[in-house]
């Protein structure tokens, strides 16, 4: 309990995505390449330059009570509902607060991160003060708004006393919140910890921001075809939302109650670029120094990684600069190592997509399938390395294999996770 | 003007909507936080549907004397 480093496992998945309601039907959907991005046919939508984003498949005012769904921003209700999967996917049938919990609350964790937070509250709000007067804003707006509520709305749920957190680095939340959760048990301060990211951010004034600095698709006649990661004609990504939440749990512990295994978390890599607050630094030299700082932080070798679930947003310069940051550390190695941009079909979540990345890539790992990256027709020449265009492709059958899951977000911040089949 | 009753209805309706406890639960005796599930952010969010259902005024300073729907009514009824 008290050693500072601790193997840390994967024991529970949850996911509400633009591909599905939970994880198994999202990684139904990734495998058969399905496009979850439509046409916003909202009046609000009319008159902006970007048209389309990746709702969710379901609403979540469809799976939560009305009563809970109006105290939490879209954001948390994304993250609980992935949380709940979770947990009962990890074999937890209730709160750690409970007599007979097979987890003590003050050895559980919550870190679940978005990089935006409850903007959808604060505008919505806004608009309330000024339409309709100060008494009508709703006294909920602060514990809704707050980053930190979902993270603090899934402790809650699950009874989470030994640390709630939330690491805020724009698209790359998501992996830091997962990153850091396994330091948390890595190092003893937790035996279980319920980890992912969240964002829920599509309305106009987010979508008309990311379009003002030409970071998004302009593909509006043609939703489906928008986000095309590696291909020549990418222009852009396309907004997703939704939540992907891991429950990672020590080696020790899992073995302990029984509980089935996805695979190992082996760790992170970090850093940052010094360079622009929002331009990826052209020759990948921050992403290589993150999956540098991983190949030094545990015993991953590049030998053994078979599949990478790229950061890849299909913007002009971040794919190919994170293509030339693998082949910089990887060499060789990255030949043998099959490439999936799954925001291809999910659009990207921004502080989400390290969570349903994650769980995107513990599926692969799991059924040792690597899913395809669909509307790669004319695949960039920069783009060096084995991508898994159009069909889901098999990962080796034998032996331990591992995955990368990579997430950058504006700020510089670079964040490399590793997974290993046990 | 509302009756004792009508304003009881009203009120149920009002706590059913935010807090999802069936209207029929909403009776007189009942204490809002401890019965009811309406927390202190919440009876916030009853306080101000109330006033516009029914055309009064609560101040903040009497939400705290608000424990009971029976304490509610017979402000609203005083002060209508």
């Amino acid at each position: 309990m008290t050693s500072d480093n601790r193997t840390v496992v994967v024991t529970g998945i949850g996911a509400f995505t633009p591909l599905g309601a939970d994880a198994a039907s999202t990684w139904e959907g990734l495998v058969a390449g399905r496009s979850g991005v439509s046409t916003l046919d909202e009046e609000w939508a009319a008159d902006l330059p970007v048209r389309i984003a990746a709702r969710t498949a379901v609403d979540p005012g469809e799976v939560l009570p009305r009563p809970l769904a109006r105290k939490l921003d879209r954001s948390a209700q994304f993250a609980l509902i992935a949380a709940r999967e979770a947990w009962a996917d990890a074999g937890f049938t209730a709160p750690a607060t409970e007599d007979g919990s097979p987890i003590a609350p003050e050895r559980l964790g919550a870190v679940v991160a978005s990089g935006i937070g409850g903007v959808t509250t604060l505008l919505d709000q806004y608009d309330v003060l000024k339409e309709k007067g100060v008494r009508r804003v709703s006294p909920h707006t602060v514990p809704m708004l707050m980053p930190n509520s979902p993270a603090a709305n899934v402790g809650l749920e699950v009874g989470a006393r030994a640390g709630v957190h939330t690491p805020v680095s724009a698209c790359a939340s998501g992996a830091e919140a997962i990153g850091y959760a396994i330091e948390m048990i890595r190092t003893g301060r937790a035996d279980v910890v319920v980890a992912g990211g969240t964002e829920a951010a599509v309305h106009p004034l987010p979508i008309v921001a990311f379009a003002n600095m030409m970071a998004m698709s302009k593909n509006n006649d043609h939703p489906q075809q928008a986000s095309r990661p590696y291909d020549k004609a990418r222009d852009g990504f396309v907004l997703g939302e939704g939540a992907g939440v891991v429950v990672l749990e020590s080696a020790e512990h899992a073995a302990a109650r029984g509980a089935r295994v996805y695979c190992e978390a082996v760790g992170q890599g970090l850093s940052s670029d010094a360079h622009h607050i929002a331009q990826p630094e052209p020759t990948g030299a921050g992403v290589a120094r993150a999956i540098e700082q991983l190949l030094e932080s545990t015993d991953v070798n590049p030998a053994e990684v078979v599949h990478v679930n790229a950061h890849a947003t299909s913007t002009p310069q971040g794919d190919t600069a994170e293509i030339k940051a693998l082949r910089r550390v990887l060499g060789d190695h990255l030949d043998h190592i099959a490439i999936s941009a799954t925001k291809s079909m999910t659009g990207h979540l921004l502080g989400g997509a390290g969570g349903i990345e994650t769980v995107a890539t513990v599926l692969a790992l799991h059924h040792r399938v690597a899913p395809p990256t669909i509307n790669v027709d004319d695949l960039d020449p920069e783009v060096d390395a084995d991508i898994v265009i159009a069909e889901p492709r098999a990962l080796p059958a034998e032996g331990s294999i591992t995955a990368l899951n990579n997430s950058f977000g504006f700020g510089g911040h670079n964040v490399v996770l590793a997974f290993r089949t046990i | 003007m509302a009756t004792q009753e009508e304003i009881l209805e009203g009120l149920a309706e009002i706590v059913n909507e935010i807090a999802g406890i069936p209207a029929e639960d909403v009776q007189l005796d009942k204490s809002f936080t401890d019965d009811l599930d309406v927390d202190s952010l919440s009876m916030v969010e009853v306080v101000v549907a109330a006033e516009e259902r029914f055309d009064v005024k609560i101040p903040d300073d009497e939400v705290k004397n608000l424990k009971t729907v029976g304490d509610a009514v017979n402000y609203i009824v005083a002060n209508s």
